[in-house]
């Protein structure tokens, strides 16, 4: 394998955040002061495990024994057919343990929690029920108590995940309050670090809230981009060359900036992220931070500076998606900020892209993605046509699709 | 004189007179905004030396039920960030002289406009800001705002700040610090904390400016308590609570009289 020639990089991306935690104006922490001492030590303790080759080690070694991790990449033949242009490559981390990237980062961090930190209990936060499922695997794999807070309108749209945490031995806790999705199930989980502080890890499952959790869930979930990266220049496994376009879906954007963040130097390759366009921009239905100027603004929530979907008097918007996970009102700083860079680019896929997407990758290719990860496959629609015979498109599939099989049931009904 | 030294003046009153601050909260707008009004001034008269006006937002992390659900309320009637300055405003013109603090989160004052908020703010009355989610890292824009304005910014200290965190935060705070009682959010709760007099002994050792104590006091008993080792005494969740339903008025007056007694009872030594 050569190095390819297209590692220039104009920008030091990687420098990112500043030692405030900042990535430009985006990030930082903000947060109630009883919190402040948890996220130093956080920080001091993540730092030092970056270091550490014992604890690398073992992450390394969980991440192959437990997770199946390399997760392949698949030529996508039948796709790459059917839009009669560049060759399609997809990331399969929907066969990654539990189905979805998501246990990168939750395995990462319990184990962190259980070698370097004086603490005992983890809660979570939930959307799509991959993160809760996820960090109750990990946590009944390393013998932690866990506690996962889920909003009871998507209790009610990811039922089985909510059967499966429980079967996993965590304890799941309905939240009421506000739209009862992920931003609320957010504020609970903080409000209950806030009380248990001094025994309880905040297991945040994105790359969001407060430094350093953008910048570790990015390090934790980079494994992707680093396989994606080695395997694409393979010629045995890949193309044998690098992609010129990756596309992933962002809620929070953790499998985006978890397969982004090694190609960033490569500037050849578009890092293409796809929001969830909802009912359509025009309406304020949706979750595309980007894509709305009227919604999304330059705002704080839930711990860090970033877009943020809100009215003008600074309350935070209501939010769609059919897909759970991408169901939130802001989006990880780092995006905002390579965003800014010139280097990722976004877009949105609304719900019935994102139906179409579930369709055609089942049918094409057996394999049915989960609906957040249906938006990037949706894009595939928009962007293909676009490309040449010669070009290459990797997309990751952050998660399968077994988990919203009810929501698909409804919206397309009798097949 | 500027809100930073009115809030001084009401410090040093009580600390002459040898007792503490009795400071309610309440959320603005809640359960409407004729009420607000009312039970502000209700307050006022039963002994209220200091106020924290809660100005409303959708996402309240630091705050349990009982104030969640108020602002909630607060919000889906409409309340925005300048009713809560016209309200305060009116207050003012009703007489009301005491210094108020205005609490909020940090995104509906950033939408705001953190200049134009603190200008309007200090306009229309108030005298100093607490932001529960802003620690004095993010804060240089407000501080400055603050600063030229003579508003104080009020920066909250918890059980689990390490002693090199109250130094730095005492050095950012003006006016008094806000001592929070116990390690979670706000609301009721049957007893005090048992650290409690040593953390705030822990944050005397730092600084001389006067320490107030809330989340969890609910009763005039346990405002006595409070009394005897700090300089003064918050109370929002008990409060909000009392002032919901038919009776809200008096039950909040009621509850006023009982923590101002509280408040103001002589201290053993």
């Amino acid at each position: 394998m050569s190095e390819p020639a297209t590692r220039h990089p104009t920008v030091n991306y990687t420098a990112w955040p500043d030692e405030s935690g900042h990535f430009g104006p985006y990030g930082g922490k903000f947060v109630p002061e009883t919190l402040m001492p948890a996220l130093d030590e956080l920080e001091e303790v993540y730092l030092k495990s970056k270091l550490d080759k014992e604890f690398q080690a073992e992450l390394e070694a969980l991440l192959r024994t437990f997770v199946g991790r390399p997760t392949p990449i698949t030529f996508a033949q039948r796709l790459t057919a059917h839009f009669g242009g560049p060759r399609i490559y997809i990331k399969r981390e929907d066969l990654a343990h539990t189905g979805a990237h998501k246990i990168n980062n939750a395995l990462g961090q319990a184990l962190l929690m259980k070698r370097k930190m004086k603490k005992t209990r983890i809660v979570a936060e939930t959307g799509a029920g991959q993160h809760g499922v996820a960090t109750a695997t990990a946590a009944a794999m390393l013998g932690i108590e866990c506690v996962v807070y889920m909003g009871t309108v998507d209790m009610a749209r990811q039922e089985p995940n909510v059967y499966r945490m429980r079967l996993l031995g965590a304890e799941v806790r309905g939240v009421e309050s506000g739209s009862k999705t992920l931003k609320d199930a957010i504020n609970d989980a903080i409000r209950d670090w806030v009380t248990n502080v001094r025994n309880t890890h905040y297991l945040l499952g994105s790359a969001l809230g407060p430094h350093p959790y953008p910048t570790m869930v990015r390090d934790f979930q980079s494994v992707i981009g680093r396989e994606a990266l080695r395997q694409m220049l393979d010629p045995e496994i890949g193309p044998g060359r690098l992609p010129d376009a990756i596309v992933a879906c962002v809620g929070g954007g953790s499998n985006a900036i978890g397969i982004f963040h090694p190609f960033l130097e490569y500037e050849s390759v578009r890092l293409i992220g796809v929001e969830a366009g909802g009912r359509g921009i025009a309406g304020g239905e949706h979750a595309a931070r980007f894509a709305d100027p009227k919604l999304g603004r330059l705002g704080v929530l839930q711990g860090a500076k970033s877009y943020v979907m809100q009215d003008a008097d600074g309350q935070i918007a209501l939010t769609h998606s059919i897909s759970a996970g991408l169901d939130y009102a802001s989006v990880g700083p780092e995006h905002a900020w390579l965003r800014d860079q010139g280097r990722t680019e976004y877009t949105y896929a609304t719900d019935d892209a994102a139906l179409e997407g579930v369709k055609l990758l089942s049918r094409l290719e057996g394999i049915i993605p989960a609906l957040e990860s249906a938006h990037a496959v949706a894009h595939l629609m928009e962007l293909a046509p676009q490309m040449g015979k010669d070009e290459v498109i990797l997309v990751n599939l952050s998660g399968r699709g077994d988990k919203d099989l009810g929501t698909i049931m409804k919206e397309l009904g009798q097949l | 004189m500027s809100g930073v030294e009115r809030i001084q003046a009401v410090f040093a009153r009580a600390k002459a007179e040898q007792r503490a601050v009795f400071m309610p909260y309440h959320a603005m707008g809640y359960p409407d905004r004729a009420a607000t009004l009312e039970i502000i001034r209700a307050l006022g008269e039963t002994g209220a030396e200091l106020f924290e006006i809660g100005i409303p937002h959708s996402d309240p992390l630091a705050d349990g039920p009982t104030i969640q659900t108020a602002t909630y309320t607060a919000l889906t009637q409409g309340t925005t960030v300048a009713d809560c300055l016209a309200m305060v405003r009116e207050l003012r013109i009703a007489g009301m002289t005491q210094p108020f603090c205005a609490m909020t989160y940090y995104n509906p004052l950033f939408a705001y406009g953190v200049r134009r908020f603190v200008e309007d703010a200090v306009a229309a009355g108030v005298d100093g800001l607490i932001v529960p989610d802003l620690p004095p890292e993010e804060a240089e824009e407000l501080e400055a705002a603050c600063r030229q304005a003579g508003v104080a910014t009020i920066y909250l200290l918890a059980p689990t700040s390490t002693d090199e965190r109250i130094r730095f935060v005492a050095s950012h705070c003006t006016g008094f610090i806000y001592l929070v009682s116990v390690t979670g959010i706000t609301g009721a709760r049957a007893d005090l904390p048992p650290d409690l007099a040593d953390f705030v002994a822990r944050v005397r050792k730092y600084t001389n400016l006067p320490l107030a104590v809330g989340f969890g006091i609910a009763t005039g008993e346990q405002a006595a308590a409070v009394a005897r080792i700090a300089d003064g005494v918050i109370v929002g969740s008990a409060l909000v609570k009392a002032a919901t339903g038919e009776a809200g008025l008096a039950q909040v007056t009621a509850l006023g009289k009982e923590l101002v007694m509280g408040a103001h009872a002589p201290r053993r030594d």
